[in-house]
């Protein structure tokens, strides 16, 4: 085991792929010479030559497009989308093209490609770099949709994504890149569509992704600590596909299933899961359902309101101390 | 001081000696573009190519010419039953058909290498035809039939061959652009001599993905070849009353360092004669190319548009130069007997016949298929 760095599990895991396998190549805006506006791209043109990472224009459909003719004619590559806001000036190809491509040519070709991003608040950047997007993604048919908590995750997951024969999107929330923790040496690949189980309780059931995983651990404890409440929590790291096997078998232990979302409230990926539950779980549930997230407005700048409206640990202490009260 | 030719500048030379006048250069045209009107800027293409056929330009031999005629009248049968069968409501949704505009395709169809790649747009039937695929299953595909090429998941405006090399037909305009140039992107990356080549209509030029996917082929020298099909309306809209120059695409190649190649489209031996030099040029790890074809749709925009605001005397003037009757009578000229090119005729609209009954033949595809497929493994499931 190595402590690195969130950021640095994603060049960690970029360099296991193309190490093992040639035909995995890695386009973006400032990713190579630069080594990627995150710094989570370095060295790797240094290691794999620039035909191998290449830089491109700012160019979010060429980026995108040219990924997908190159995953099906057989490349498995990798684009970073600097902020996820920008899939809004590529979305046709990723929604329109590279989702739908498979079913309706019958099963003729596939689109192995992972399409990486930044997303998520906390940086103070606004509106337009800010946004938790994984729901835009999570419906359409024909996209997995992962995001990690940990640099663990960051670099198992990632190269599950880029073996995987599926388009992936992988959202990196920029609130954690700094963040660090054990990895494993050596080859490591962990498994798309599985859920974890962080802490056992036996009150409530939070179930977070991303960076909301740390706050609502951190609100647990408290929870624990200050209210004798005993929650679990439970990492979705994967939205497509979903682990409802283990989220409904964690719920329906505690009878009761909280959401922490950093998007903003209409059709977050807690609705969905809400939904889940509530369809097949009704009669194990000892109180109702809540969702904590963004209220449903865009992100505003300043870190005192941004810090507002983003789900705190004492939010998530408040919420869930009422509800079982 | 240094001598040296630049890609671009090689490219020029060699697609001047190799094609003589046969192709314009926009440059070579400027003077004319004062002097004619669009239409005889058209006959000054085809004068010139009349004079270079003079002065023995290469022509391609007799078999290649009844390769191109046979190839055209393919898809102009196949279109027009398609429209028949639209009519009789055999084929729903919509149908955009390229009749007017065979030239093109036929040409790069007889041009390409079997694995090259196509990527089209919806008005796609023609090029999807021309790399191999059978009838049955592009008619059968427009039916919604099991024997179509997608068992009816795609449509008329999503054909694809993979093993065609039909890599797409894409429905969401400009879409197509960045992903030919990744497909170029690959086959150099794989050092496998494969070229792409990505046909759009003169709509295409004004929408970012064209300039984007442009620039990135530039940039990184791709093996793609663009084409466009200016037949002279954005749908319903004349392309000249929404484009910032008078050729939407010949005009503005040289934004990206290109040649401005604009060529008579309706010309099925000059098409094939630029298509070949720029797929050489792509094989050869020279870039990418830019080419405009004028052309002209003898139908509407889809089945819901009966064309009727265009001017009758252009309709007239550009039916004078359908590219089919004109090539049949050069070929005639040429000393081709008539009776092989009926021959070519009825076999053509023979194999029209048995491809439309073998189709109607066909059930509809299993229900159980609208549910596969969404992932690599087969199936669609999104939880577990």
């Amino acid at each position: 085991m190595a402590e690195l760095t969130y950021r640095e599990a994603v060049a960690a895991a970029i360099a296991q792929e193309m190490r093992r396998d040639h035909n995995v190549v890695f386009i973006g805006e400032d990713i190579a010479a630069a080594g990627g506006v995150f710094k989570t791209t370095v060295g790797l043109q240094e290691q794999f030559g620039p035909e191998r990472v290449k830089d491109t224009p700012i160019s979010e459909q060429a980026i995108i497009g040219a990924v997908m003719g190159a995953a099906m004619t057989g490349l498995r590559p990798i684009a970073e989308i600097m902020f996820s806001d920008f899939f809004a000036v590529c979305w046709d190809i990723i929604a329109n093209q590279i989702a739908k491509t498979r079913y309706m040519s019958d099963g003729q070709c596939s689109f192995p490609l992972v399409i990486r991003t930044a997303n998520g608040g906390g940086a103070r950047f606004g509106a337009q770099h800010s946004q938790s997007v994984e729901n835009w993604a999570m419906m359409v048919p024909g996209l997995k949709v992962v995001a990690p908590s940990t640099p663990a995750d960051v670099k198992g997951l990632l190269a599950a994504a880029v073996r995987d024969e599926d388009p992936v999107l992988f959202f990196e929330q920029k609130s954690l890149y700094a963040i660090k923790g054990e990895v494993p040496d050596g080859e490591y690949v962990d498994k798309l569509g599985t859920a974890r189980v962080l802490r056992h309780g036996s009150d409530v059931t939070i179930v977070a992704l991303a960076a909301m995983v740390p706050k609502a651990l951190k609100a647990a404890e408290q929870l624990q600590a200050e209210h004798h409440i005993s929650a679990t929590v439970v990492d979705v790291r994967s939205l497509v596909p979903l682990d409802t096997r283990t989220i409904l078998a964690e719920v329906q232990k505690t009878g009761r299933l909280i959401t922490v979302e950093e998007n903003p409230r209409l059709c977050g990926w807690g609705a969905e899961v809400a939904s889940i539950v509530a369809e097949e779980l009704i009669w194990d549930l000892d109180g109702p359902i809540v969702r904590i997230t963004t209220p449903h407005v865009p992100l505003p700048s300043a870190d005192s309101l941004e810090d507002h409206v983003i789900p705190s640990i004492a939010r998530i202490v408040d919420t869930i101390r009422q509800n079982i009260d | 001081m240094s001598y040296s030719l630049s890609g671009n500048q090689l490219f020029f030379a060699i697609i001047q000696l190799y094609l003589g006048y046969r192709i314009r250069l926009l440059a070579d045209l400027l003077p004319a573009v004062a002097e004619f009107s669009l239409e005889n800027k058209v006959s000054v293409i085809k004068k010139a190519a009349t004079k270079a056929a003079a002065k023995s330009a290469p022509v391609p031999v007799e078999a290649t010419r009844l390769a191109l005629y046979e190839s055209m009248l393919e898809i102009r049968y196949l279109e027009k039953r398609a429209y028949d069968l639209f009519m009789q409501n055999l084929v729903k949704g919509t149908t955009h058909l390229a009749m007017g505009q065979e030239a093109v395709a036929a040409a790069f169809g007889k041009a390409m290498r079997a694995d090259d790649y196509t990527f089209c747009t919806y008005r796609g039937h023609a090029h999807t035809l021309v790399r191999g695929v059978p009838m049955t299953r592009v008619l059968g595909e427009l039916m919604g039939r099991e024997c179509g090429l997608m068992r009816g998941k795609g449509g008329s405006m999503h054909l694809i061959s993979v093993k065609h090399g039909v890599m797409g037909s894409y429905a969401i305009v400009g879409a197509h652009m960045p992903i030919a140039a990744g497909a170029a992107w690959s086959a150099q990356y794989r050092k496998s001599g494969q070229v792409a080549a990505c046909f759009f209509g003169d709509g295409t030029t004004n929408i970012g993905a064209f300039h984007e996917a442009l620039n990135l082929a530039v940039i990184w020298k791709l093996p793609v070849v663009y084409v466009c099909e200016n037949n002279k309306y954005m749908e319903y809209t004349p392309i000249e009353n929404v484009t910032a120059v008078k050729n939407p695409a010949a005009d503005r190649a040289s934004a990206y360092g290109l040649e401005s190649i604009l060529v008579d489209g309706n010309d099925v031996e000059v098409m094939f004669e630029v298509a070949n030099a720029a797929l050489d040029r792509a094989r050869s790890g020279q870039g990418p190319s830019l080419i405009e074809a004028q052309t002209y749709r003898h139908s509407g925009h889809s089945r819901a548009d009966p064309a009727k605001y265009r001017p009758e005397a252009e309709v007239k003037e550009w039916l004078s130069r359908d590219p089919i009757p004109m090539y049949r009578d050069r070929l005639m000229q040429a000393g081709i007997d008539e009776a092989r090119l009926k021959s070519i005729e009825t076999a053509v609209l023979r194999a029209v016949d048995e491809a439309t009954e073998t189709a109607k033949q066909s059930p509809p595809p299993p229900l159980s298929i609208a549910e596969t497929d969404v992932w690599a493994d087969g199936g669609v499931a999104w939880r577990n």
